[in-house]
């Protein structure tokens, strides 16, 4: 009976593909029936997803990663000297994925539903559309987590890449008046050109990989001897294969979870729709990123001590603590959660950079159902707020507020205030899922958080698996302990601005709750968020026990974050101590005006967090700036100086070439042979045409005469023995 | 002293020249109708006359059958013939066939 469930693995992306095919070819036309179409699709992903998720887990001990996974062979294309064999397969990392993916998936959906107003005369115009391309992406999601080799993975990788270009960019047709404000047409570029970057290095990493080992499969690449191989032979001077290798595909990594230095791109994404923002660019997509690195781990341990994983906690660390320092001077509500996605991204990364392999696959899960439901949660203010502008701007005066319609922003949080008391369900899950963000007991956020402060802590006391030293350790301890505290201000901070005090705008003095479809899906994800936590405490740590054992394949002991007081005891001081500051700046004296108090009393430095350290001006300067200018110089080189006249000057010979051809032989030769043949069957045909009267008697004396002619011929050749034929006729 | 074969073969090969001289040389559809039905019936002739004298079908009744079912076909294609000589009469008021062109380019 597993068997067979887990033989139907294939079937999983292929549901929602079909109902992006379906809604793209034959609903799109019809809103509910295309809604529909996208619910059963992502829901018979996620019963199936479920069934494999439980299954795995029952087998898990013939199923841990990476070399345990029940195979689903697909296909197998024949290459130069090997097959390229593509498959699935599930286990229990796999099932892990198919725990989240699909249910996140599907509340998000059935959010949207409200989301984008079905039902309202403002209902999106391009409603059926939003459907397809979520479904379109939750194939991509599902498809990855269930590939067992490079290249599915990275066409499914390359589909949510699409679909997250095509999403960010759903409304194109926007403008702003301030010219500096990015809109989403071209926040949609800049995120597929940003990750464009990661995914080329990651393709050389896949293609270095394929040229040593001959193969794409996860199972045969992850082999000891293998490994061994790759990790013995030298690209060139001291680094091994196995390094290039992981640090190339850390790079597709880099750009997907949106790390340092390509983490300018998130923030932009948010100019999609909210929904999108929680589906993409926080819960499944950006954790593709860390997904990869757990699942190609065993490449990445491959070298004891080897720069790669020096690497990736550095990235993951720093990222971590920018990304945190960023959000605490946003002001746009999806903005601050962009950056705190980044940042968790960053705990996970690092997480991985120190071996502590179960605690960012935990932290991953987690982390996606607490950072959709907050998105969830900040898409349904917004749309609160949007509608109570709304509602302010139309019933005075018909017709008049349309022109600042569009100065309006109702991301602002300054423009909101006191929220709580007009969106009671919306507020307490949001506060629910900044408890589980900030690391508060006992929600999810603490025992995930908290086991990777652990594992740091452990590293930096005792040393780590893997040769990683005790000061990273400490490093990445010292980073992340410190983005916790800035993640509790700066989540504190949103909470009292947004639901607070007292509305700051008409607007969001009018904000209406959401309708059930939207707010159903955060009271769920809410639940996730509080005890989802309970599965991973460090007494009963059931995703140890699901994942843990891909150390025994390895033969290594891998992270297992025992329960350690001080760090715990710490990091719930700095949370809470961060909570306490927000607090006490915007909590006990709820703002009036929308400025904030950090600027004063910040300065210069508020300014370089608000403009997130100058990233944007720095690439602009150092990359964009050159490449234009580059571009612009071949385009003069091109056009004007040298290609374009070379090409004009080949052009303009050929024509008085075929000019002169045309005179000399065209005319004559070839043109006088089809006129010769023409000629000569006219006047064929003018001839023999005589012989055609149309009299059937002519026709029938032609044929007398023919037989008569036949007959004497017989005669003539038969002289001498037809007197025997007289004799016989006459008997 | 009977027949010979050479007779009736003689007179069949005139009634079918005889025939053959009306189809090709009237200009009347019913005369070239008249001469059809003269060919037809030598042909008979022939087959009643080689049935007779021949070795292999002696005993059977084939070459009667065989002249019946040219009679009865005769039968038809004069009836069918007339018929349309008579529609062609009524639609152009002439039997001449090199009158009847309208087919023709």
């Amino acid at each position: 009976m597993t068997e067979f469930f887990f033989n139907l693995t294939w079937l999983i992306p292929l549901f929602p593909l079909a109902a992006f095919a379906l809604i793209v070819l034959w609903t799109n036309r019809n809103r509910l029936l295309s809604t529909w179409v996208a619910w059963i699709g992502i829901g018979l992903a996620w019963i199936l997803g479920w069934t494999l998720f439980f299954l795995s887990g029952r087998e898990a001990h013939s199923l841990t990663p990476p070399g345990g996974g029940h195979p689903v062979p697909l296909f197998s294309i024949p290459t130069g000297t090997t097959l390229l064999r593509l498959g699935f397969q599930v286990d229990t990392l796999t099932g892990l994925m198919l725990f989240m993916v699909p249910f996140v998936c599907l509340m998000i959906f059935i959010y949207s539903k409200g989301y984008m107003n079905y039902g309202r005369e403002d209902v999106d115009p391009r409603y059926s559309r939003f459907f397809a391309y979520i479904s379109l992406f939750a194939c991509g999601m599902l498809g990855l987590v269930v590939s067992d080799n490079f290249v599915t993975l990275l066409i499914f990788w390359e589909v949510m890449g699409l679909c997250s270009y095509l999403l960010i960019g759903f409304w194109f047709d926007k403008s702003y008046k301030d010219p500096k404000r990015i809109t989403p047409k071209q926040a949609g570029l800049k995120a597929f050109l940003t990750t464009r970057i990661g995914d080329a290095l990651m393709l050389a990493g896949m293609l270095l990989l394929y040229s040593q080992t001959g193969t794409l499969t996860f199972r045969e690449i992850f082999r000891e001897e293998t490994l061994h191989t790759l990790a013995t032979s030298y690209a060139w001077g001291q680094v091994p294969w196995a390094t290039l290798c992981a640090i190339l595909i850390f790079g597709g990594a880099v750009g997907k979870s949106a790390q340092f230095p390509l983490h300018v791109w998130l923030p932009d994404a948010m100019e999609g729709p909210t929904p999108v923002s929680a589906l993409i660019h926080a819960a499944t997509m950006v954790s593709a990123g860390v997904y990869l690195v757990a699942r190609t781990f065993p490449l990445f341990v491959a070298v004891e001590g080897g720069t790669q994983l020096a690497v990736v906690a550095f990235i993951g660390a720093f990222t971590a603590f920018l990304a945190s320092t960023i959000a605490v001077a946003q002001n746009d509500i999806k903005r601050v959660l962009a950056y705190s996605t980044i940042s968790q991204l960053g705990y996970m990364i690092a997480a991985l950079g120190l071996g502590a392999y179960v605690a960012a696959v935990f932290h991953l899960i987690t982390h996606a159902f607490f950072k959709a439901l907050l998105f969830l949660g900040s898409g349904s203010v917004i749309h609160g707020v949007e509608h109570g502008h709304h509602h302010t701007h139309h019933h005075p005066s018909e017709g008049e507020g349309h022109g600042d319609e569009r100065e309006f922003d109702a991301n602002d949080m300054m423009n909101m205030g006191g929220l709580l008391r007009r969106m009671p369900t919306t507020g307490w899950t949001f506060i629910i899922g900044a408890l589980a963000l900030t690391g508060i007991f006992p929600w999810a956020g603490f025992w995930s958080k908290d086991e990777i402060l652990a594992d740091a802590w452990r590293v930096f006391t005792h040393g780590g698996e893997f040769g990683v030293s005790m000061g990273w350790g400490f490093f990445v301890w010292l980073l992340l302990t410190a983005a916790a505290l800035l993640t509790a201000f700066y989540t504190g901070r949103q909470i009292f601005l947004t639901f607070a005090g007292r509305p700051r705008t008409e607007a969001a003095a009018h904000a209406p709750e959401s309708v059930p479809s939207m707010t159903w899906p955060l009271v769920i994800l809410a639940a996730f968020a509080t005890v989802l936590g309970l599965f991973g405490t460090p007494w009963a740590n059931r995703f140890y026990a699901l994942i843990g054992h891909q150390a025994e394949v390895m033969g290594r002991e891998i992270a297992h974050g025992e329960f350690n007081p001080t760090v715990a005891g710490i990091s719930t001081l700095v949370a809470l101590s961060g909570w306490l500051i927000a607090w006490l700046i915007y909590g006990r004296k709820p703002l009036l005006v929308p400025v904030d108090p950090l600027e004063k009393a910040l300065g210069p430095l508020y300014r370089w967090l608000k403009n997130k350290w100058y990233f944007d001006e720095l690439y602009m300067a150092l990359i964009i700036r050159p490449a234009i200018a580059l571009a612009r110089a071949c385009y003069t080189f091109d056009d004007k100086i040298v290609i374009d006249p070379i090409v004009d000057a080949v052009g303009r010979f050929g024509r008085w070439l075929s000019e002169w051809l045309k005179k000399a032989v065209d005319n004559p030769v070839v043109d006088g042979a089809v006129n010769g043949v023409g000629q000569v069957t006219a006047w064929l045909g003018e001839f023999m045409r005589a012989t055609q009267t149309g009299q059937v008697q002519n026709y029938l004396l032609v044929a007398a005469v023919t037989v008569l002619l036949l007959l004497a011929m017989f005669l003539i050749r038969t002289w001498g023995t037809w007197s025997v034929w007289l004799a016989f006729l006459t008997g | 002293m009977q027949v010979p074969l050479s007779w009736y073969l003689i007179v069949a090969a005139a009634l079918f020249c005889i025939g053959l001289y009306g189809v090709l040389s009237r200009r009347n559809a019913i005369a070239i109708l008249m001469g059809v039905e003269l060919m037809l019936n030598a042909v008979n002739v022939n087959l009643l006359a080689f049935w007779r004298y021949g070795e292999v079908a002696r005993g059977t009744l084939a070459g009667q059958v065989f002249a019946i079912i040219v009679i009865t076909v005769a039968a038809a294609e004069a009836a069918v013939g007339l018929a349309l000589v008579i529609a062609v009469y009524r639609a152009r008021r002439t039997v001449d066939v090199e009158e009847v062109e309208l087919m023709k380019l």
